[in-house]
């Protein structure tokens, strides 16, 4: 996959923002991460609450260069793919292409377009953060589009 | 005295809060509209077809058209003449949001202290702005904005011998700045003059507007109309992936200032820009 090219996900996906990736170094570097994260796709979301009889709510990309500082170590776990919106850092791209990672943009601001594309979700762990806690996405064809390939060549 | 209970106002923010996160405003859903019509870079115009389809989808759905439900902003113009009874203002505000974003299934997104970090699980408390004005009557407006965009806002004070020149390289300046990031096509708005937080409340004022109404100062005006087309240039685009849709409106709100001083606020704000507005 080159940066720019188009793609429909199917899958599992790990949500994880802000307060969550803090947790998650802090986990990875005392060994006490009860889920095994190497291989998996991280989302930078937050959803809203399912509304009754519905598998979630408003679910859309949150502004990945918050988590920059904390990306090339998650990559250095073994994290495979991100979803977000917007630009990474330097150093984020060039970890991206270290790993042979790949960081995919999906379309910003449209969380209630994307929820349709859930088909499961579940709060996994750090469940005490409320929207930020870790929920596993099964996902089917979840619109992406690549924002830095495995060479590290970036779309902006 | 018209007596307003506090109960009724609770109600009613509650159904605001509600309503400008499900329902994308009108005049912003037009200017979406308008730039699928216009735009022509392929992959630009499929990103705005799917923001119109997400906002079909939120509305049919009552689900919200941004998973980031915002911090709410409280604009209230409170009649003279109104006594409100039955419960504290600023609290009822509060309760009418905490109701609101439980009843709405909307994200909680505010915590309590802005270094430790815990989150208040109801999104309050509101920003909140009171103006007393002549009559009986209470106008509340809701504005719920996601920190995407509001990450992105600037503000700076120019000397009074800046002029406009200066004010629009600042604004461009900020656009770019804000790039990709904070969900273009935006929706700007600025505050220029007063003191340093009238600037940034005009900011603010100025996204509560509808876009398609240009300020009542011709110079103004002007200079709204100038800045949106030098903005669209900039081939920002849907999503930062270029086009020509990067802006869909700038409004400008103006005030008296200092001397001595020129405040300048720059409130950059997503394709998503929520507002809902009654009238008690």
């Amino acid at each position: 996959m080159r940066a720019g090219d188009e793609a429909l996900l199917s899958g599992y996906l790990y949500t994880a923002r802000d307060q969550t990736h803090i947790r998650l170094l802090k986990d990875i570097g005392r060994k006490t991460l009860p889920i095994d994260l190497r291989g998996q796709t991280i989302y930078y979301a937050g959803p809203t609450p399912a509304p009754f009889g519905k598998i979630i709510g408003s679910c859309g990309p949150t502004t990945s260069g918050r988590m920059d500082a904390f990306t090339p170590a998650l990559l250095k776990a073994g994290i495979r793919a991100m979803i977000g919106k917007g630009r990474r850092s330097e150093e984020v791209r060039r970890a991206i292409r270290k790993y042979k990672a790949v960081y995919f943009l999906t379309i910003a601001g449209a969380g209630a377009y994307l929820s349709k594309k859930i088909v499961e979700a579940r709060p996994v762990l750090y469940k005490d953060l409320g929207t930020e806690a870790v929920y596993r996405l099964k996902v089917k064809d979840f619109p992406v589009i690549v924002g830095i390939d495995s060479r590290g060549r970036s779309l902006y | 005295m018209r007596k307003v209970s506090a109960g009724k106002i609770q109600a009613v923010v509650s159904r605001l809060a509600i309503e400008a996160n499900i329902s994308l405003r009108k005049d912003v859903l037009r200017a979406l509209k308008m730039a699928y019509s216009k735009e022509k870079a392929p992959r630009a115009k499929k990103i705005l077809k799917a923001l119109i389809e997400n906002a079909a989808i939120a509305s049919s759905e009552r689900i919200p058209i941004c998973q980031d439900t915002g911090m709410a902003t409280v604009f209230l113009e409170v009649g003279q003449n109104v006594l409100i009874t039955g419960g504290d203002l600023s609290k009822t505000i509060n309760s009418g949001i905490a109701g609101g974003y439980k009843k709405g299934f909307l994200r909680k997104s505010v915590v309590i202290d802005p270094l430790l970090r815990v989150n208040t699980k109801d999104n309050t408390p509101a920003v909140i702005h009171t103006k007393i004005v002549p009559g009986g009557k209470i106008k509340i407006t809701v504005a719920p904005k996601g920190f995407g965009s509001e990450n992105k806002s600037l503000t700076n004070m120019f000397k009074p011998t800046d002029g406009a020149d200066k004010i629009e390289r600042f604004i461009l300046e900020a656009v770019k700045k804000a790039g990709p990031d904070a969900c273009p096509p935006y929706i700007i708005g600025v505050g220029i003059g007063g003191t340093l937080d009238k600037a940034c409340i005009l900011a603010k004022e100025a996204l509560l507007r509808r876009i398609d109404k240009r300020n009542p100062r011709r110079h103004i005006a002007i200079m709204e109309k100038g800045l949106l087309k030098k903005i669209n240039r900039l081939n920002i685009g849907p999503m930062g992936l270029g086009g020509k849709a990067t802006c869909l409106g700038l409004n400008i709100e103006v005030y008296p200032t200092h001397i001595a001083g020129l405040p300048v606020c720059v409130g950059i704000s997503c394709h998503a820009t929520r507002s809902a507005t009654a009238v008690i």
